[in-house]
């Protein structure tokens, strides 16, 4: 399969998108933001079909739209009480402006299927490069801030009198998010975001890993996800968003069996030491 | 780490061996959310003591936390911690949050308290060795290196306590101040807590303030109380605070001091307890 050209430019952008989602999805399973991301990417459709409208890429309007609202919700903080209905409106909103932008395209249903369920094998080698470009920036910028973040994230008052600026980092996260659910829609669509954002790193967090193996390993994990979704659609004929989203659903549920074995097994170690 | 002051264990030590307070207090207001919480309250803590702070809900204690570790700055007057003006980040004050929503209770208590060896730097969560010495001291400290191995989310409120404690020492910090660090335990665990607080303070030579609902649980470990209700603050030794001219004074409305099984209560004249002594039911049984 890989002597096909678009076969080997979706491997690479499978590669580039899930090295991103693995870890910001860590981060975000941590913090318990999930929804945050499911959010964004709903804002993100609106912003996609509206740029296809004016003559952009949609790549760019996903961007555009996902980092205003990643933004403007890392501003509004925990403080705007009743804060689910208000993603809630913001969300349905979005969805109801990207049906509107859908209606006034000529060939909106291929459209609309791409941008819901996801087009991996239609990636130019040009969105290749902004994908590379993307994830290039999100990964220095997480490595940057993956410390203060933990601390920030587990113990945000301790952080706080220790020096950490919460709210900055706050706007900074939903942004790095922002841009990680634009990359990611391109491969499992809007729709299935949750599947490589949240699926894998939820898994890894199950295993009880220390946060840098957890952070590289949800970033493995994500890779081999995207990648193996790719390899069965291949086989199947099935979409690579469905594939992506089975292995994420196996894989969580496969780990706490998993991680009870492994624990099991370190603590007779530990005892027969010990003895 | 001064440990012939720990030897000597006395309540008295202290008062001998300090130039420098602590903690000196002149004249400062603190307001939160626009509301002023503490109005032109001077104390003065001395090195080394044990303070328990006291007071009803919404009295201010959070607040003069807040205040010591410069994250709410003072309307007016001057709060100093060992000799110089307060500032955000200062590793020599260890600080214990109220226990809140658990959050990440997936991973190990070790990497809990590993996330706050000096997690204000940028960079990646990677410790080094140095950092898991560090860690490990702490844990041993808190006596918490086999609960550190379990996810924090199966701890019970009082080993979680313990992880917090152990992560306030990782700075080996000169002044601590602990918010609530006995609520959410159950009677029995309060006076455990307390003590086991008190040894490692008296160990490092530690000034300590810790506060509470109910001052029972640390009868006999403090060398002072400070007060706190109406926006003013009262600091002396125990019996001479609580006493019922001294609060009454405090309160400007007649409130009465109750001692009866060795427990003490503050009960206001219509009725009602003002510190929440069934917060310890049974908490002396275990001195």
């Amino acid at each position: 399969m890989l002597e096909y050209d678009f076969m080997r430019t979706a491997f690479l952008a499978a590669f580039l998108v899930a090295v991103v989602c693995g870890p910001v999805g860590w981060f975000l399973v941590l913090r318990g933001q999930t929804f945050a991301s499911h959010a964004l990417s709903h804002v993100g459709f609106a912003g996609a079909t509206g740029a296809l409208l004016l003559g952009f890429s949609p790549l760019t309007g996903l961007s555009a739209g996902a980092l205003g609202a990643g933004v403007l919700m890392g501003l509004a903080g925990d403080r705007v009480a009743g804060r689910d209905v208000m993603i809630g409106l913001v969300l349905s909103v979005a969805m109801g402006a990207g049906a509107l932008f859908l209606h006034f395209l000529t060939h909106s249903a291929s459209a609309a299927t791409a941008l819901l369920f996801g087009d991996i094998l239609g990636i130019s080698s040009s969105m290749l490069g902004w994908l590379a470009a993307l994830s290039g920036g999100c990964l220095l910028a997480l490595g940057i801030m993956a410390r203060p973040l933990l601390f920030a994230s587990l113990q945000p008052e301790l952080a706080e009198a220790k020096g950490v600026h919460i709210a900055v980092l706050d706007v900074l996260f939903l942004a790095l998010v922002a841009i990680a659910t634009a990359e990611c829609a391109q491969i499992t669509g809007v729709l299935l975001v949750f599947t490589l954002m949240v699926a894998p790193a939820a898994t890894i967090l199950r295993l009880g890993l220390p946060p840098l193996v957890g952070l590289f390993g949800a970033a493995g994990l994500a890779v081999m996800e995207a990648w193996g979704g790719l390899m069965l659609s291949w086989q199947t004929d099935y979409p690579t968003s469905f594939w992506i989203s089975v292995l994420g659903g196996a894989g969580f549920l496969l780990a706490a069996p998993v991680a009870s074995w492994v624990s099991q097994r370190v603590e007779a170690k530990r005892l027969s030491n010990a003895s | 780490m001064g440990s012939a002051h720990g030897d000597a264990g006395s309540a008295g030590v202290w008062a001998r061996t300090v130039s420098v307070p602590a903690l000196d207090l002149s004249h400062v207001t603190l307001a939160r959310g626009g509301r002023i919480v503490l109005n032109d309250v001077s104390f003065s803590v001395p090195k080394g003591s044990f303070v328990g702070v006291l007071g009803a809900n919404g009295a201010g204690k959070t607040t003069l936390f807040r205040g010591l570790l410069g994250l709410e700055p003072a309307r007016q007057g001057v709060l100093c911690v060992n000799g110089a003006p307060v500032k955000r980040g200062n590793s020599t004050v260890g600080y214990m949050p109220q226990m809140r929503k658990l959050i990440g209770g997936q991973l190990s208590g070790w990497s809990m308290v590993a996330a706050a060896r000096r997690g204000q730097h940028w960079g990646l969560p990677w410790c080094g060795r140095k950092g898991r010495e560090a860690v490990q001291a702490a844990l041993e400290a808190v006596d918490a290196l086999d609960l550190a191995r379990k996810p924090v989310a199966a701890l019970s409120g009082g080993q979680r306590q313990r992880l917090l404690l152990a992560q306030t020492l990782l700075d080996d910090p000169t002044l601590l101040l602990l918010d609530e660090p006995l609520a959410s335990l159950d009677p029995a665990r309060m006076r455990e807590t307390a003590v086991r607080i008190h040894t490692l303070a008296r160990f490092r030579n530690m000034t300590v303030l810790m506060s509470a609902h109910d001052i029972n649980p640390l009868l006999g470990l403090m060398d002072h109380v400070l007060y706190l209700a109406r926006g003013k603050a009262l600091l002396g030794k125990v019996e001479d605070v609580l006493t019922t001219e001294a609060l009454t004074a405090l309160y400007g409305a007649p409130v009465d001091v109750v001692r009866a099984g060795g427990r003490v209560f503050v009960v206001a004249e219509g009725g009602g307890a003002i510190l929440q002594p069934h917060d310890c039911l049974g908490g002396h049984a275990h001195a």
